[in-house]
């Protein structure tokens, strides 16, 4: 007797968060959905930028970080063995 | 006459209306299928078009339109007694509202769930549309305009207010973030949500906020409309998730209990109706009571808003066609019910008539402020709530109502703003940010056009809100008209409520021209001219439609098709 109320408590509270959530999700659904896929094709086109024939803007825009950058790659590309900078582009030494 | 029996007169015929009307009109003239294959299966895509629970739609097809609207609206319109607006009401549920929102339902789920405007544009006609575009246009500016004046006037009448309504931003913050991280579950964050906004109403009494009458020039009154405004256009700008759900979510919760504390109260008590029957001693002033009594109550009555929530987004989840007729009729009924306490407790919750005619000594008095302080006496002699408190929770109720529909509507009114750089090629008015500025900025200059440099007499344009509010559900009345003479069904439970708004509209939108004439409001003058060629334009396209199909529907019936 009492584990079978056990179970229809159980099974009203479910049925109550059932209710609780759709009421809380369904009328934004779409509008977070959307945003979602819209920052997830930000995330693919700079991930896949260059394989798909695009020039990564990242890489143009991260340029003026460089001179921030620039005493700690100079200890990095040095303890990795490498007397001058492995980098055309960024010359540092 | 006692409250507590036409609160049973009224919710009686309303469910007769469910049980009888809507079973008629949903059988015999939109003849729902339950068969019949709706968008949310047709176009499924766990986006838009997702199947809902029918209970869960009707919870969010009714916090959808149950605003501050039937609350403000009735509790003007019973300066002319408690008869018009109690009779007004219940009729208007039953044939009027009912039948205009489970048929924009029924319109938009056989037209691949589109939206009413863009149903127009199909079912009737290029111009109809551009019309409707207007009137939309027309109708969003008010009610954030009027909202706003109404929420700035409870700041300033009922300072204890103050702390709840700005707090319950705070809760409907921390909830949201506590859900989005998902910190804890949500029936825990329900009742942590709900009692906490019960809390702050508690404590608001112990912590008033007054506004002091004049900052910088400007007046109290003007400091919090551009202050609610400055909130909503922030507020139509964040994620959804961090605001406005949980917001809307709390209020929704709010919305059950507040109703069930004032019904429960005005049965507890079963206070008598202090204002008379039908008010021959009107304040000098008052205008006719046809046709303005139609135009005053929109919302609880009929509402083209309710058009634009059933077509625009209910219409996307509806499981099976024959749940129009539980979502769309009966979100109505709720609303009618919100409509008739708002009657009772502003007829009732008075000591005496003298009490009654003092905060109804002239016309657009009353209001929302009846309603707070009716509503409290009759919770605190009822419930044996404090007075203050009890005036505390019915003004957090209604600044909520009006908050939540304000960030919609600024939001709706910034889609529009983007859709006319997008028609126009202006690039700069596509962006989020120049819209929503464009979008506040004409609901200041509403605001403060209408009501002068203090925004206090901003009540005015009330009635023609309601008007462009009624316009608006005409033009959606006329699609399904429209619908139903191509279907060769009786037109008449459609064409009848919308003929008889076009009449009241045209009306009260001539006799409120000689009104603003009189005031010298140019202002308004101005708009009223607007909205009246637009109700003409209306009524004409009505005309020529319904002719032009009815020859359409003839002829294809000659042809044996």
């Amino acid at each position: 007797m009492a584990a079978d109320r056990g179970e229809k408590w159980r099974a009203w509270l479910s049925q109550a968060r059932f209710f609780l959530e759709e009421a809380y999700s369904s009328r934004y659904r779409g509008a977070i959905a959307r945003s979602r896929r819209d920052h997830d094709d930000l995330f693919m086109l700079l991930v896949f930028s260059e394989m798909m024939g695009v020039p990564n803007p990242a890489s143009y825009y991260t340029l003026e970080l460089q001179p921030l950058l620039l005493e700690r790659f100079h200890d990095w590309h040095r303890r990795m063995g490498m007397e001058h900078s492995p980098l055309d582009h960024f010359r540092c030494c | 006459m006692s409250a507590a029996i036409l609160l049973l007169i009224g919710l009686g015929l309303m469910t007769l209306g469910y049980f009888i009307y809507s079973r008629f009109i949903a059988n015999r003239i939109y003849r729902l299928d339950p068969d019949f294959r709706t968008p949310a299966h047709e176009f499924e895509d766990g986006i838009d078009f997702v199947p809902t629970n029918r209970f869960v739609l009707w919870g969010h097809h009714f916090t959808s339109v149950a605003g501050a609207a039937p609350i403000v609206g009735p509790a003007i319109a019973v300066i002319w007694g408690w008869l018009p607006a109690f009779i007004w009401v219940v009729m208007g549920t039953i044939f009027f509202a009912g039948v205009h929102d489970m048929g924009a339902v029924w319109a938009s789920v056989r037209n691949k769930a589109k939206s009413v405007g863009s149903l127009t544009g199909d079912v009737v006609g290029k111009r109809a549309r551009s019309i409707f575009m207007i009137v939309i246009f027309l109708v969003l500016l008010m009610v954030n305009a009027v909202f706003a004046v109404v929420i700035a006037k409870l700041m300033m009448s009922f300072p204890t207010a103050v702390l709840p309504v700005w707090g319950a931003i705070v809760v409907a913050l921390i909830v949201g973030q506590l859900i989005y991280r998902r910190m804890i579950s949500l029936p825990v964050v329900s009742v942590v949500g709900v009692v906490a906004l019960y809390a702050l109403i508690w404590a608001g009494p112990s912590v008033p906020i007054q506004m002091p009458a004049e900052v910088a020039g400007l007046s109290g009154n003007a400091i919090w409309i551009l202050l609610l405004f400055l909130y909503a256009g922030v507020a139509s700008v964040l994620p959804v998730w961090m605001l406005l759900q949980p917001r809307d979510y709390i209020n929704g919760l709010q919305l059950f209990v507040g109703l069930l504390i004032l019904y429960g109260a005005i049965m507890l008590l079963n206070p008598a109706l202090v204002a008379p029957m039908i008010n021959d001693d009107v304040p000098a002033g008052t205008p006719s009571i046809v046709p303005l009594l139609f135009v005053t109550i929109a919302c609880g009555a009929i509402s083209g808003f309710h058009g634009l929530v059933s077509s625009g987004t209910t219409s996307k989840q509806l499981n099976k066609e024959t749940d129009a007729r539980f979502v769309g009729y009966f979100g109505a009924i709720g609303e009618g019910c919100l409509s008739l306490a708002a009657i009772l407790v502003a007829c009732a919750g008075f000591a005496s008539l003298t009490d009654w005619k003092a905060m109804y000594s002239a016309f657009g008095q009353g209001g929302v402020t009846a309603f707070v302080q009716g509503g409290a006496y009759v919770i605190h002699n009822g419930l044996g709530l404090p007075e203050v408190t009890a005036a505390t929770l019915l003004t957090v109720m209604a600044a909520l109502f009006a908050g939540t529909t304000m960030d919609t509507g600024l939001r709706l009114q910034r889609y529009i703003f983007q859709e006319w750089g997008e028609i126009y090629h202006q690039e700069w008015m596509k962006k989020p940010l120049p819209a929503t500025l464009l979008a506040i900025g004409s609901c200041l200059l509403l605001a403060f056009g209408a009501g002068g440099a203090d925004g206090s007499g901003g009540m005015i344009i009330w009635p023609l809100f309601g008007t462009t509010n009624q316009l608006l559900a005409g033009l959606t009345l006329l699609v399904i008209t429209v619908m139903l003479v191509h279907y060769r069904r009786p037109m008449w439970y459609t064409l009848l409520p919308l003929c008889f708004l076009l009449v009241m509209t045209v009306t009260a939108l001539v006799i409120q021209l000689k009104t603003f004439y009189d005031q010298q409001n140019y202002f308004l003058l101005g708009l009223d001219i607007v909205v009246l060629i637009a109700a003409i334009l209306v009524a004409l396209e009505c005309a020529a439609a319904l002719k032009r199909h009815l020859a359409l529907a003839a002829a294809e019936q000659a042809d044996g098709r």
